[in-house]
């Protein structure tokens, strides 16, 4: 076992002016779980899809257990027994979990023995799926299963998951653990694309660090610390969370629900009735695993959804940076001074001062450090950290005294989180109040006062442990399993 | 060589050529072209703009027919509001499917388009048909209802005029105020204008359709006020069609609807020379119209797909 299961050097990719990797190294020994870490933009996942060749390297060597090969399609990885499941999910929701399975096969569909194929390799890995099941009907951890299965039907025995956890509740991100384990010991190899550094060094047993496009630490995961992890990954003075003080705030009530609920066209009541109160210089955490109602609550809160019984006082004019920002919040296609507007659309009479909103965007992109051509540029052009910090920008400065934002840091960067999370504390420093959910129990912990959880469409205060150390009332609720 | 030549003289080959044939062949094409450009920008297929200008057609002249003889600088503008309020109930029908039950504008408005063709078959058989009640035609409109020529010994006729206007107009609405930015917003991305914006893209996709359908009903009383002076059963020989590939050559800009416009004018009066003098059937024009319609959008997809969207982090 000494030669390695995958190993990729030297490697050079551009995309027309935008040098994506620079001589890039990455080398995965058999049967172990290796994390490629980095900021966005650091090329991990132009890195992987080079490996399962979904893109060319311009330059560079890849080898797959010792062996020299070029990939000049996903056919031919798939074939050398290479998977990899994208932090966007490839599925087509309207197939059922059998049909998507066996896309990419050939011949004619035998449904029903893919699903047996489906039952047999859930039931051997633990990673259960309704085969029959549309899709669209899945949650989303469920989804990625079905991502997982798809790849492990076509005998994948290297598996790239690209941020697999960044949409999974911390229990499904255990199980994701649980199963990796289970299949690199039975000879399986993993590369994991990951910004989270704890789940890096908890799960990983080698490292890969990339750094615009370079590699700037490897090694074994037991022997290298956070920190060096964290200098490698952003270089000099890498921003540090702290613990935030627990407590209430007595300023004025921003914003108030008083028995405020909201039930779907269905009449499926999505959030039962919920009294809350959200005070000046406050930031009031959510947590809640997907479909508890915390989606609801937020909408509410930033003036998206009206209640259908109940009430709800908020500002005029409340900040919202929702969780899938290139549907809701942005228009990918427009530009960035266009996009500025975008907040205003409804607000704007007879002609749109662009010179305005031009100036406006300008300021955001020098303040909030969002890297582009300028104004001008199309949204669709940033990455995905840069189109976050733009959107925070033009919350914070439509807004400035109240903010809602729906895991606002998902799928981003050591640096780019905390520019996000900066602008979200801005709001309470300056006297307004701000609501924050995320899916990472460590951020919410790290940067709000207060608490609360959804479950099953329940609003729950949780009253904070007395050892600031102890996250189990935190975990307990989030279950359903009370205080 | 020949047939280069016939379709040349017969587009752009003598001031006649230009003015009279090119031009006012270009005029609908313009209006429809707009109507077109206008509803695709908001993200409504609107493919019955054939449909909305017979309508408009119908409706001009039933005023220029029925109604009691009145001075020109009353009845031409009388027959451009009832083109307008014809192709924008036609567009409005298909507005209200959608809205109420849901129902693809694809679908409705196509549907429509035959409905209209009947509608037309009757009328030039019934209410509206000339007196000797033979042919399948109205009566000539009496000569206040014909709209003015802009040059003498031309047959360009106003119509170009209000599609130039409608032009520029559309362009400023589109890329300065507040109405045209939201119509926008709601065609390049309905969900981020909705929750970013505040806007509620089916309140503005209905006053859109109404607007295109408008446009392309002012294009059918241009028809019968300007060039035809009575309804016939064959008003549109497919424009609402070609209208489809004039927004989308000039990529739904209203400036480059002007181009295309003419540009197809040119095509659709040099095809018919060519047919008259070459002996070249017509399809072969339309055989290059759509070679050129499909390297266009090739072009555009290419392009599309060429941009970084989304580049991987």
């Amino acid at each position: 076992m000494s030669e390695l299961a995958l190993a990729l050097r030297d490697i050079h990719k551009r995309f027309g002016a935008t040098v994506a990797l620079e001589g890039a190294r990455c080398l995965v020994r058999p049967g172990t779980v290796h994390a490629l870490l980095g900021e966005n933009g650091a090329g991990k996942t132009t890195l992987m899809r080079i490996a399962f060749g979904m893109l060319h390297a311009d330059s560079g060597t890849l080898e797959r257990d010792g062996r020299a090969v070029r990939f000049g399609h996903e056919r031919d990885a798939i074939a050398a027994g290479v998977g990899m499941v994208h932090q966007h999910f490839m599925l087509i929701p309207a197939f059922t979990v059998a049909e998507n399975a066996a896309l990419g096969g050939r011949g004619h569909l035998d449904r029903a023995a893919t699903a047996e194929r489906i039952r047999r390799i859930g039931a051997s890995t633990g990673l259960a799926v309704d085969a029959d099941a549309r899709v669209r009907d899945l949650p989303v951890g469920a989804q990625q299963r079905a991502e997982i299965l798809r790849a492990l039907m076509q005998d994948a025995r290297l598996l790239i998951l690209d941020e697999p956890t960044a949409v999974l509740t911390p229990l499904e991100s255990d199980e994701l653990y649980g199963w990796m384990r289970r299949f690199t010991a039975s000879g399986g190899t993993i590369v994991l694309i990951t910004h989270k550094l704890r789940e890096a060094l908890a799960v990983a047993d080698e490292v890969t660090v990339l750094r615009r496009g370079r590699t700037m630490l490897e090694g074994r995961a037991d022997e290298i610390s956070e920190s060096a992890l964290v200098t490698a990954i952003v270089g000099e003075g890498a921003p540090r969370a702290e613990e935030a003080p627990r407590g209430r705030s007595s300023g004025a009530a921003v914003f108030t629900l008083d028995g405020a609920s909201w039930a779907d066209a269905q009449g499926v009541l999505r959030l039962s009735p919920t009294t809350l109160t959200v005070r000046a210089g406050e930031i009031l955490g959510v947590l809640g695993v997907e479909g508890a109602g915390q989606r609801e609550l937020l909408r509410l809160l930033a003036g998206r959804l009206s209640p259908t019984a109940g009430l709800v006082v908020r500002p005029d004019r409340v900040g919202f940076i929702p969780e899938d920002r290139l549907h809701d919040a942005v228009i990918p296609d427009f530009s960035l001074t266009e996009n500025h507007a975008l907040a205003e659309a409804s607000r704007l009479d007879r002609l749109v001062p662009w010179a305005r909103h031009a100036a406006a965007t300008s300021a955001i992109l020098e303040s909030y450090d969002v890297r582009t051509t300028g104004p001008a540029a199309i949204m669709a052009t940033l990455s995905g950290g840069n189109q976050q910090r733009f959107v925070a920008g033009r919350e914070r400065q439509r807004a400035p005294q109240a903010l809602v934002a729906e895991n606002p840091t998902r799928g981003l960067d050591v640096r780019a989180t905390a520019r996000v999370l900066d602008a979200v504390r801005d709001v309470a420093a300056q006297g307004g109040a701000a609501v924050v959910y995320s899916a990472d129990l460590d951020e919410i912990l790290a940067m709000t006062q207060r608490v609360v959880v959804c479950f099953g469409g329940r609003v729950t205060d949780v009253a904070p442990p007395l050892d600031p150390a102890d996250r189990s009332p935190y975990a307990r609720a989030l279950l359903g399993l009370g205080a | 060589m020949d047939i280069l030549v016939a379709f040349w003289d017969g587009a752009f080959g003598s001031t006649y050529a230009f003015w009279s044939a090119t031009l006012v062949r270009a005029t609908p094409l313009l209006l429809v072209g707009l109507a077109v450009a206008l509803a695709f920008r908001a993200g409504i297929l609107n493919i019955g703009a054939e449909g909305q200008l017979i309508l408009g057609a119908i409706a001009a002249a039933a005023v220029a027919l029925q109604l009691p003889p009145a001075p020109r600088v009353v009845m031409v503008p009388l027959m451009m509001l009832a083109g307008m309020a014809g192709g924008a109930v036609w567009a409005g029908i298909a507005a209200l499917l959608r809205r109420r039950f849901g129902v693809l504008e694809v679908i409705s408005t196509i549907m429509l388009n035959f409905v209209a063709l009947a509608a037309v078959s009757w009328m030039v058989r019934g209410p509206l048909q000339e007196p000797t009640r033979v042919y399948p035609m109205s009566e000539t409109f009496a000569a206040a209802a014909r709209w003015p020529f802009l040059i003498t010994g031309q047959r360009l006729h106003l119509g170009i005029v209000l599609g130039l206007l409608a032009a520029g107009a559309l362009w400023f609405v589109l890329a300065r105020t507040a109405v045209g930015f939201r119509i926008r917003a709601i065609g390049a991305g309905a969900r981020a204008a909705q929750s970013a914006g505040g806007v509620e893209p089916e309140r503005v996709a209905a006053r859109v359709f109404l607007a295109s359908g408008a446009l392309a009903g002012l294009a059918g009383a241009s028809e019968v006020g300007g060039v035809t002076w009575a309804l016939y059963e064959g008003i549109s020989p497919g424009h609402g069609y070609t209208a489809i590939a004039v927004a989308l050559l000039a990529r739904l800009d209203p400036r480059w609807v002007v181009v295309s416009a003419v540009f197809f004018g040119a095509l659709e009066a040099g095809g018919a020379s060519m047919q008259r003098e070459a002996g070249v059937p017509a399809v072969a024009v339309q055989i290059v119209t759509a070679t050129i319609l499909l390297s266009v959008l090739a072009i555009a997809q290419w392009r599309n797909a060429r941009r970084p969207v989304g580049a991987p982090e």
